[in-house]
């Protein structure tokens, strides 16, 4: 049994390589001058700056407030879009009535709505919980829709000849076929949901993760800059190891999906 | 000598039933007692689809506990046919009556099954879960579970209940659809052409595994197929249809089990290639 462990640890090890080489890198050309540390803060700094930032409980208050408006947006907006898929996917005249409507809007890039909504809502957390929801629905509302129009007409009918009830069909037949229609358009969603909040505090808060590294472009501190924008790569991967670990529970009857 | 009772009419009396005395279900405790077929009477039956006939005055009588096969070109109006006596489709004149349903009092109780051409199987449902979808509405989940349990079995595939359907093979993926349509002990069960799709070692296999189970459980069976080998094979009786109506009305009086290249069976399928191929439009 030994190799086969070695070869897991090989296995995990592998995706890390090339980071820890760039980090290796970056480092040495900053101790040595090649890259002036005004520009680019060594690796140590960020390290530095992110343990400091941590210690004073400024990082962690801004990690929150971030994550709580995040999630609050991701909840109404990915609700609203799930809810109104599921409606047009299952009825022609919802259909009629909204897609028309929801298509057009669609085509308005929502951060060109951000004039408007700091007009409408100030700098206070409703524009936030705006933004993220308007910027989350599309993905989920649109693939979700998807998800139901492409479930197999041969199942629904198998369902219908034996006798499941409308409910069952739902629940047994239709719901599991569009499941991994449903997890493209969460994944997505999950991306639009940081990039939109990120360029809101950017542009006008008060707190946040965002608001940290614009203050901290004011006072030229250029290593909480990078530690800020390193977190928002690590929230991102956290946010798709999440949903790949939720893919993986739903969908393990999906030969794609089985992990190995 | 055997063959050959040709008729245009319905053939409400057939005589001694030519199978052997049903015997099935030997004391399983959750088995219901086992069912009798369902008799089906087709009067004038007229099908279109946008102004196309497709069924044009059919008259049929399918007695119960009978084996009857469907064969024809394609487009011969044959699927559509089954279709309508399931109830899968509206007749536009015309109507199916499906006798003997009355011995299942409860207004739910399944009468009638259809196997389609492709297995059909929930991917995201394990495969005791897909038998037991035939068992929607009856019963405590862990009865339904016991019973699938039972038709799994009874096909030869107890040992992948917990399987999903993606890891089977074609062949196992049919059986467990077979199961799935006779876990309900239903009185019909319409065969869409199930095995079409199947290698032919596999087919010969689950003609006769549909055979043995038929033979036991005393269904109605109605198969429409364009394999007219499979046809003399399985069924006690051949129509063929074509261009909306019944052509041709055979018995198969060959006794069972039946040898594969028996003389009789080819002659049989001979005179319905020929007559079938004989029908052909000069194209």
């Amino acid at each position: 049994m030994r190799p086969s462990k070695l070869d897991r640890l090989r296995d995990s090890a592998t995706p890390w390589l090339l980071p820890a080489a760039i980090l290796l890198g970056w480092q040495a050309a900053v101790t040595t001058g090649l890259v002036s540390n005004r520009f680019m803060p060594a690796p140590l700094d960020v390290v530095r700056a992110g343990w400091e930032a941590g210690r004073t409980g400024e990082l962690w208050t801004n990690l929150g407030v971030s994550t709580l408006r995040a999630l609050a947006g991701f909840v109404v907006g990915g609700g609203i879009g799930f809810a109104l898929g599921l409606a047009n996917g299952l009825s022609r005249l919802s259909e009629r009535l909204t897609d028309t409507s929801v298509q057009m809007v669609r085509n308005v890039p929502h951060l060109s709505l951000i004039p408007l909504v700091i007009l409408w809502f100030g700098i206070g957390e409703e524009a936030k919980l705006f933004l993220v929801a308007l910027g989350v629905f599309f993905p989920i509302y649109a693939n979700t829709l998807h998800g139901i129009r492409s479930v197999d007409p041969g199942l629904v009918e198998m369902g219908r000849v034996y006798g499941m009830s409308r409910t069952e069909l739902f629940t047994r037949v239709v719901l599991p076929g569009a499941l991994p229609s449903i997890f493209v358009g969460l994944r997505y969603a999950l991306g639009i949901m940081w990039l939109t909040l990120i360029v809101a505090e950017t542009i006008s808060a008060s707190s946040g993760l965002g608001y940290m590294a614009m203050q901290a472009r004011e006072f030229m501190l250029v290593d909480v800059v990078v530690l800020a924008i390193l977190i928002y790569a690590a929230l991102g991967k956290l946010a798709d190891a999440l949903t790949r670990q939720l893919e993986r529970a739903c969908l393990a009857w999906n030969p794609a999906y089985r992990s190995a | 000598m055997l063959l050959d009772a040709v008729r245009r009419e319905a053939l409400p009396d057939l005589g001694p039933d030519p199978r052997p005395a049903a015997s099935a279900a030997p004391g399983r405790a959750l088995a219901e007692p086992v069912g009798r077929g369902i008799a089906v009477t087709v009067r004038d039956l007229h099908k279109s689809f946008d102004g196309n006939a497709v069924i044009e005055g059919l008259n049929l009588f399918l007695p119960a506990g009978g084996f009857t096969a469907v064969v024809g070109r394609s487009g011969c109006g044959k699927s559509t046919l089954l279709r309508l006596i399931l109830g899968l489709e509206t007749p536009t004149g015309g109507r199916v009556d499906l006798e003997g349903s009355e011995r299942s009092p409860r207004r739910s109780e399944p009468p009638k099954r259809i196997m389609f051409q492709e297995p059909r199987l929930l991917p995201w449902a394990r495969v005791v879960d897909n038998v037991a979808v035939g068992l929607s509405g009856h019963g405590t989940r862990a009865e339904r579970r016991e019973r699938a349990l039972a038709a799994l079995a009874e096909v030869g595939l107890a040992d992948k209940a917990g399987q999903w359907p993606a890891t089977l093979s074609g062949g196992q993926r049919q059986r467990v659809a077979l199961a799935r349509a006779l876990v309900s002990r239903p009185g019909l069960l319409a065969l869409d052409e199930p095995l079409g799709a199947l290698d032919a070692l596999t087919r010969i296999g689950m003609q006769d595994l549909i055979e043995r189970i038929w033979r036991a459980q005393g269904f109605t069976a109605l198969l429409v197929t364009h394999d007219v080998t499979e046809a003399v094979a399985l069924a006690d009786r051949i129509l063929v249809v074509e261009a909306g109506r019944i052509a041709l009305d055979l018995r198969v009086d060959v006794p069972r089990p039946r040898r594969r290249g028996d003389p009789d069976l080819a002659r049989l399928e001979g005179r319905i290639l020929d007559h079938l191929l004989g029908s052909q439009p000069t194209a």
